[in-house]
C-alpha cells in the first residue's frame, strides 16, 4: 500500500513532473480499494473504468505539454452528499437511491479544473446527520484504525477513505462537526473553513446556515492546497463570501512566533470530556508556547449554550430543506392513490429513524406558538456565542479545544439515546453557530491508542493562523 | 417555555411533515423529543429580549444576479429521472385539494 | 415570526349595500393581486421567464429544486418591485425572504421563498380615475409555483384521474400586492385592478396580461350593517380570472355573507372559490384547516437593503403614471371631456401624441376626437404629432371638411405623405364658392317638388329635407362639398 499513503502535494508534483503517471496514481489508490473497502465501506460508488479514463486524461494533457493543475492527478473522494453530474449521489438515504444529478457542485468543478481524479463517492449519516456514519441507509463504515470502532460522522466515509489510503484527499461537509470529528476518530486533518468560504452549490443542504465545505487530509499542508483550490467566492451561492482569498498554502510552514493562543477553558470542563483528551489539549498548549506562542486559557461562557441552539436551528432548517424529497420529481416514490399519500408513503419508507425525528424536531420548533420559544430563541444565542467569541478574539488569535470529547467508540455504543449521540459535538458546534473556521489535527492517543484530535479555531476568513497552528502541533504531535 | 411535548403534538408534527409514524415510534419520538427539548431548557430559560437574532453567520447583503438568461437542463435527461412522466410533465396521482 | 397587521377601512362616497332580513349591509373588500414581472429570467435562477413555451423546457437545477441548488435573488425584480413601490408613492424598506412551508406537487421545493414579516414596499396608494383612493398596504416579492394540468374526469382537480405537473412557470418573480379593505363597490373593485394594471404596464413592472396570467387577483370580502364600524368576518375568493368574474364575485358574496347574518348565522373564515359558469362561490378550506405554514428567514438568502442612490435613479428614471397623464391630457383640452374618453387616450399609451399635437399648434378638441375615435386602430399611435397637426390646420381653416379630414387621417396611418398630398390624391380640393353656388342650385332645378315643400314647410320639414339637399349636393360632389357651406346655401336661396 506504500504509494497508496503519499501527500496530494507529493502525487501532484510527481505527475507534473512525469515522475509517475497519474494513471499509476488511480491504479495503486483503486487497489488500495479493492482490498480493504470490503471491510471498510468507506465508499458507496466506485466506477474504477472511469477512475482510470479520467486519470488518462490528466496523463494526456502532461503529454501534450499542458500542466493540469496543483491536484494533477490527485485522487479525491467525494462525501456522497455533493452533487457529481451524471454520477448517483445519495446521501446515504433510500429517498435518493438511483438519483444522478445533472449537475456537478462547484467544489467538484474546481477540483476537476484543478486536475484531480474522482474516486468515488463516500459513506455518511443519512442526510450528515450523526456523529457516527451509523445511520447510513447503505451500512456504517468502519474506522481503519480499529474496524470495530466508529469512524465518526457525519462524514465518516470521507475520512475512513483519507486514513485508510483510498485516497490522499476527501471532501466533507461539517454542519455541527461532521468533517471535525471523524478527523479526530480517524487520525487524519479535518478543516471546517469560514461559513461562506467554500461554495455550498452542490452540497445537498442539511442546515443551510451552518453547512460547509471542507476537508480531510493526512497533512496539514494538503488541507491548505485542498483550500487553496475549492474555496473563493461563487455567484451560484449567495451566501458565498467575496473576500479574495489568502495563499493558504504558502502560509502553512510560517510558525507560530507571537501568536496568541487561548486554551478554551470551558470545553476542558464539559461534561464527559476524556481526560487524556484534555491532557492531550494541554501538551498541544505547550507544545505551541515551546514553539515561540503566548499561550493563556480563555474563557467563551455562551459556548455552555451551543448544543442546545444547534439542537433547534439544524432540525428547524433541514425540515424545510427535506420537504422537497416528495416522490414527484427524483428519487424514490412508493405508489399511493392520491398525491398526499403518495408524499406521506414515499418519506415514511425513504427516511431512516434520525432524519424523521430531525425532522419532526425541526418541524416542531418551527410551528406556530413554538417559533419564538425554539428556533427565535436559539438565533438570539447565536448572537451570544458569537459576541462571546468575538471577544475572546481581541485577546487571542487562536483558540484551542478537544475535537471530540472522546476517541473512537464502539459500534452501538451510543445508538440507543440520541442525546448522548448529540454529545460528541459539543466541542465543534460552536464554531458552526457562529461562523468561524475550525481545524482539527491528530495530536498524540488516548488510553486505547487511538487518536486525539486537537480543534483549534479561529476568527472569519483566518485559517492561514489555524493551518501555521496546526502545522505546528502536527511536527510536534507524539 | 413552552409546554413538554406530548403524543398529541408529534402526531400532528408527523402529519405537518408528511410522515406516517406507528403507535410505537409516536411513543419513542415523543420520549425523544421530550429529552431533547428538556435539554434545550437552559437555552429557552435565558433572557435574551434584548439580543438580536442571528439569521446568518455573514455580515453580507445585497447580493444580487444580473438578469442574464443561463443554460436550462435537457427535458428528457430531467423526465428521465422521475419517477412518472408523461406528455413532457411530471405524473403525479390525484390532487386532493387546491393549491393554498 | 410575527404577521403583518390588521387594516382599517375609509370611506367612499359610493359604497355597495345589500339588504338582507330587514338589515342594509354594506361591502368592505380589500385585494391581493399577484403580479408576474417583467424579467428575463426567473427570481432566483438564470431559467427564462416566459409564457407559452414547451411544458418543463424553462426550467434549470435551481426551477426543479434539485438538491443542491441556491437561490441567488434577480436584481431586476427588486429594481422593478422599487418601481412600482415609487409609481404608487410607497416606502422602500429594507427586505428579508423567508420561507413559506407547505407540501404541493406544483412547488417543486415543497416550500415557497417569499418575503413575510419585511416586505419590500409598504404603504403607497392608488388613485382611480373616479377619485377614489385605495391604500396599499405592502408589496412583496415571492416565486411563482408550477401548473398542473389535471388529467381524466372533467379536466377540473376534483375528480381528475391524475395530474401532469409544468414546472415552467415555477420561480417566475411575483410581486404580489395587497390593497386596505378600501373598496367599497364591486365597480371600484374592477377600476382598482385596470388602474393597478395600467400603473404596472407604464412601469414597465409587468405585461399586465390577466389571460396569461400575469396578473392574478384574489378578493377579501366581508359586509357589515350600514353604520357599524367593526369589519365582519372576511372570505378570500380565489380563481377570479376576469374583470368580469371580479366584480360579480364580490356581489355574489356580499349577498352570500349578508343573507348568513340575517339568517342568523355566523360567516366562516374561509378560502372560497368562484365558478363563472354557474356564478357562485363555494368553499375551499376554513381557516382551522389552513396549514401552519412555519416562516422562518431564508437562510440560503442575505437582506436586500437597497442604495438610496438607487433608489432615487430608479425613481428619476420612472415616466408619468396614468392618473397623471390623465390629469395632464384633462387640463390640455380646455373642454370637459368624458372621464372615459381620457382614461382610453392614456390606457392606449396615445396621451403624448395628443399633448404633442396639441403643443404644435392643433384644436385640442379635434386632436382629442380624432386620437380618441380615429386613430384607435393599429398603427394609430404612429402618427407623428406635427403631421396630425398639419391634418387638423387643413381641417380648421375650411381646406378640408370632417368628413375628408376623417379619411385623409385613415391614409396617414402607415404613410408618410403629407395631409395636403393624400387630400390631392383623393381629389379632396377645396370648392370654390361659385362652383358649390352652381351645384346647388342644379339641385334645387332637379327637385321641384321638395324645394317647395322646403321653403314653405314647418322647421321640422325643414329639417328632415336638409339632410337631403346636402345628400344630394354632397353625391354630385363626390363629398367634396362641405355640408355646413351647403347648409348655408340653402338657407339663403330659400329667402330665410
Amino acid at each position: 500500500m506504500g504509494e497508496s499513503f503519499i501527500s496530494a502535494r507529493e502525487v501532484a508534483a510527481g505527475v507534473r513532473a512525469g515522475e509517475w503517471t497519474a494513471r499509476h496514481v488511480a491504479d495503486e489508490h483503486l487497489a488500495a480499494v479493492a482490498e480493504r473497502d470490503g471491510e471498510i465501506h468507506a465508499f458507496l460508488h466506485v466506477d474504477p473504468d472511469a477512475v482510470r479514463a479520467a486519470a488518462d486524461r490528466i496523463d494526456a494533457a502532461v503529454a501534450a505539454g499542458d500542466d493540469p493543475g496543483p491536484l494533477a492527478g490527485v485522487p479525491v473522494a467525494l462525501k456522497d452528499n455533493l452533487c457529481t453530474r451524471g454520477v448517483p449521489t445519495t446521501c446515504a438515504s433510500r429517498i435518493l437511491e438511483g438519483w444522478r444529478p445533472p449537475y456537478d457542485a462547484t467544489v467538484v468543478e474546481r477540483l476537476v479544473a484543478a486536475g484531480a481524479v474522482v474516486v468515488g463517492k463516500t459513506n455518511l449519516d443519512e442526510f450528515a446527520m450523526g456523529s457516527s456514519t451509523e445511520n447510513s441507509a447503505f451500512g456504517p463504515t468502519r474506522n481503519p484504525l480499529d474496524p470495530s470502532r466508529v469512524p465518526g460522522g457525519s462524514s465518516g466515509g470521507s475520512a475512513a477513505a483519507v486514513a485508510a489510503g483510498f485516497a490522499p484527499l476527501a471532501l466533507g461537509s461539517d454542519t455541527g462537526g461532521s468533517i471535525r470529528q471523524p478527523a479526530a476518530l480517524c487520525g487524519v486533518v479535518g478543516l471546517k473553513p469560514t461559513y461562506g468560504r467554500v461554495s455550498r452549490h452542490g452540497l445537498v443542504a442539511f442546515a443551510s446556515s451552518l453547512d460547509q465545505i471542507g476537508p480531510f487530509t493526512r497533512s496539514v499542508a494538503d488541507a491548505a492546497l485542498a483550500l487553496d483550490v475549492i474555496g473563493g467566492h461563487d455567484p451560484l451561492d449567495a451566501t458565498s463570501s467575496p473576500s479574495p482569498q489568502p495563499d493558504h498554502l504558502a502560509a502553512v510552514d510560517s510558525g507560530v512566533d507571537g501568536l496568541r493562543v487561548g486554551v478554551l477553558s470551558e470545553m476542558l470542563d464539559m461534561d464527559g470530556v476524556a481526560p487524556e483528551v484534555v491532557a492531550r489539549v494541554r501538551e498541544a498548549a505547550e507544545a505551541l508556547a515551546a514553539a515561540g506562542a503566548e499561550v493563556v486559557e480563555v474563557s467563551v461562557p455562551a459556548v455552555i449554550y451551543g448544543l442546545s441552539a444547534y439542537y433547534l436551528i439544524a432540525p428547524a432548517e433541514a425540515s424545510s430543506n427535506l420537504a422537497r424529497f416528495d416522490g414527484v420529481r427524483y428519487g424514490l416514490r412508493v405508489d399511493a392513490p392520491t398525491t398526499n399519500e403518495m408524499m406521506v408513503a414515499t418519506r415514511t419508507r425513504g427516511f431512516g429513524p434520525e432524519v424523521k425525528r430531525r425532522i419532526m424536531l425541526g418541524t416542531y420548533a418551527l410551528s406556530a406558538g413554538y417559533y419564538d420559544a425554539f428556533y427565535g430563541q436559539a438565533q438570539r444565542v447565536r448572537t451570544l456565542i458569537a459576541r462571546d467569541f468575538a471577544a475572546a478574539y481581541e485577546r487571542v488569535d487562536v483558540l484551542l479545544s478537544p475535537t471530540s470529547p472522546t476517541t473512537a467508540f464502539a459500534f452501538g455504543d451510543k445508538t440507543a439515546d440520541p442525546l448522548t449521540m448529540y454529545l460528541n459535538d459539543v466541542c465543534t458546534i460552536p464554531s458552526n453557530l457562529s461562523g468561524d473556521p475550525a481545524i482539527s489535527v491528530p495530536f498524540g492517543t488516548g488510553g486505547d491508542d487511538l487518536p486525539v484530535g486537537v480543534q483549534v479555531m479561529g476568527p472569519a476568513l483566518a485559517e492561514t493562523d489555524l493551518l501555521r497552528t496546526a502545522a505546528v502541533l502536527e511536527g510536534a504531535a507524539p | 417555555m413552552a409546554e413538554r411535548i406530548t403524543r398529541d403534538d408529534v402526531a400532528k408534527v408527523a402529519q405537518l411533515a408528511r410522515l406516517a409514524l406507528s403507535d410505537d415510534e409516536l411513543d419513542t419520538f415523543t420520549g425523544q423529543l421530550a429529552a431533547v427539548l428538556e435539554h434545550a431548557e437552559d437555552v429557552a430559560a435565558l433572557d435574551l429580549a434584548d439580543v438580536a437574532p442571528t439569521a446568518h453567520p455573514l455580515q453580507l447583503g445585497n447580493v444580487l444576479r444580473p438578469d442574464v438568461v443561463g443554460p436550462t437542463l435537457d427535458r428528457d435527461e430531467v423526465l428521465a429521472a422521475a419517477p412518472s412522466a408523461e406528455d413532457g410533465r411530471f405524473r403525479v396521482p390525484t390532487i386532493l385539494g387546491e393549491a393554498p | 415570526m410575527t404577521a403583518p397587521t390588521a387594516p382599517t377601512t375609509i370611506d367612499s362616497d359610493e359604497v355597495f349595500t345589500v339588504e338582507a332580513g330587514g338589515t342594509t349591509f354594506e361591502l368592505v373588500c380589500g385585494l391581493e393581486v399577484h403580479a408576474e414581472l417583467a424579467t428575463a429570467t426567473k427570481m432566483f435562477s438564470g431559467a427564462p421567464n416566459r409564457f407559452g413555451d414547451e411544458p418543463n423546457t424553462n426550467v434549470d437545477p435551481v426551477t426543479l429544486g434539485l438538491p443542491g441548488t441556491l437561490p441567488v435573488v434577480n436584481e431586476r425584480a427588486i429594481e422593478l418591485a422599487i418601481r412600482f413601490g415609487l409609481a404608487v408613492g410607497a416606502e422602500i424598506r429594507p427586505s428579508v425572504f423567508a420561507r413559506k412551508n407547505y407540501f404541493y406537487p406544483d412547488m417543486p421545493k415543497d416550500f415557497q421563498i417569499s418575503q413575510y414579516d419585511q416586505p419590500i414596499v409598504v404603504d403607497g396608494s392608488i388613485e382611480l380615475p373616479g377619485g377614489h383612493v385605495v391604500g396599499l398596504e405592502r408589496a412583496h416579492l415571492e416565486e411563482d409555483t408550477g401548473k398542473s394540468t389535471h388529467v381524466g374526469g372533467d379536466g377540473r382537480i376534483t375528480g381528475a384521474e391524475y395530474s401532469l405537473v409544468d414546472y415552467n412557470r415555477a420561480g417566475v418573480p411575483l410581486l404580489e400586492i395587497v390593497s386596505r379593505p378600501h373598496v367599497r363597490t364591486p365597480e371600484q373593485a374592477r377600476q382598482y385592478v385596470a388602474e393597478l394594471r395600467a400603473v404596472l404596464v407604464a412601469a414597465g413592472v409587468s405585461d399586465g396580461k390577466m389571460e396569461e396570467g400575469s396578473l392574478r387577483v384574489d378578493a377579501n370580502v366581508s359586509v357589515r350593517p350600514v353604520g357599524t364600524d367593526a369589519l365582519g368576518t372576511r372570505c378570500e375568493i380565489k380563481n377570479l380570472n376576469s374583470l368580469r368574474s371580479l366584480g360579480r364575485a364580490i356581489e355574489y358574496e356580499a349577498r352570500r355573507q349578508a343573507d348568513l347574518i340575517a339568517a342568523g348565522e355566523r360567516v366562516e373564515q374561509q378560502t372560497r372559490h368562484w365558478d363563472e359558469d354557474s356564478g357562485r362561490t363555494s368553499k375551499m378550506r376554513s381557516k382551522e384547516e389552513a396549514d401552519d405554514y412555519r416562516y422562518f428567514p431564508e437562510p440560503d438568502l442575505l437582506p436586500v437593503t437597497p442604495d438610496p442612490a438607487w433608489i432615487d435613479a430608479i425613481g428619476a428614471a420612472l415616466p408619468p403614471m396614468p392618473a397623471a397623464r390623465r390629469q395632464a391630457v384633462a387640463d390640455a383640452a380646455g373642454v370637459v371631456l368624458p372621464d372615459e374618453t381620457v382614461a382610453l387616450i392614456v390606457e392606449r399609451g396615445q396621451d403624448s401624441q395628443a399633448l404633442d399635437a396639441i403643443t404644435a399648434g392643433a384644436d385640442a378638441a379635434r386632436v382629442l376626437v380624432h386620437v380618441s375615435q380615429n386613430l384607435a386602430g393599429e398603427g394609430g399611435a404612429s402618427v407623428a404629432p406635427d403631421r396630425l397637426a398639419a391634418l387638423i390646420a387643413l381641417e380648421t381653416s375650411g381646406a378640408l371638411t370632417a368628413t375628408q379630414a376623417k379619411a385623409v387621417l385613415a391614409e396617414m396611418v402607415g404613410s408618410d405623405a403629407t395631409p395636403e398630398e393624400i387630400a390631392a390624391a383623393k381629389g379632396f380640393e377645396a370648392m370654390d364658392t361659385g362652383a358649390l353656388e352652381a351645384m346647388v342650385d342644379e339641385v334645387i332645378a332637379a327637385h321641384p317638388d321638395e324645394w317647395e315643400t322646403f321653403r314653405t314647410g314647418d322647421d321640422k320639414a325643414r329639417g328632415k329635407l336638409t339632410g337631403f339637399f346636402v345628400g344630394q349636393v354632397m353625391r354630385a360632389s363626390r363629398g367634396q362639398a362641405d355640408g355646413k357651406a351647403v347648409t348655408d346655401l340653402l338657407r339663403r336661396r330659400s329667402g330665410a
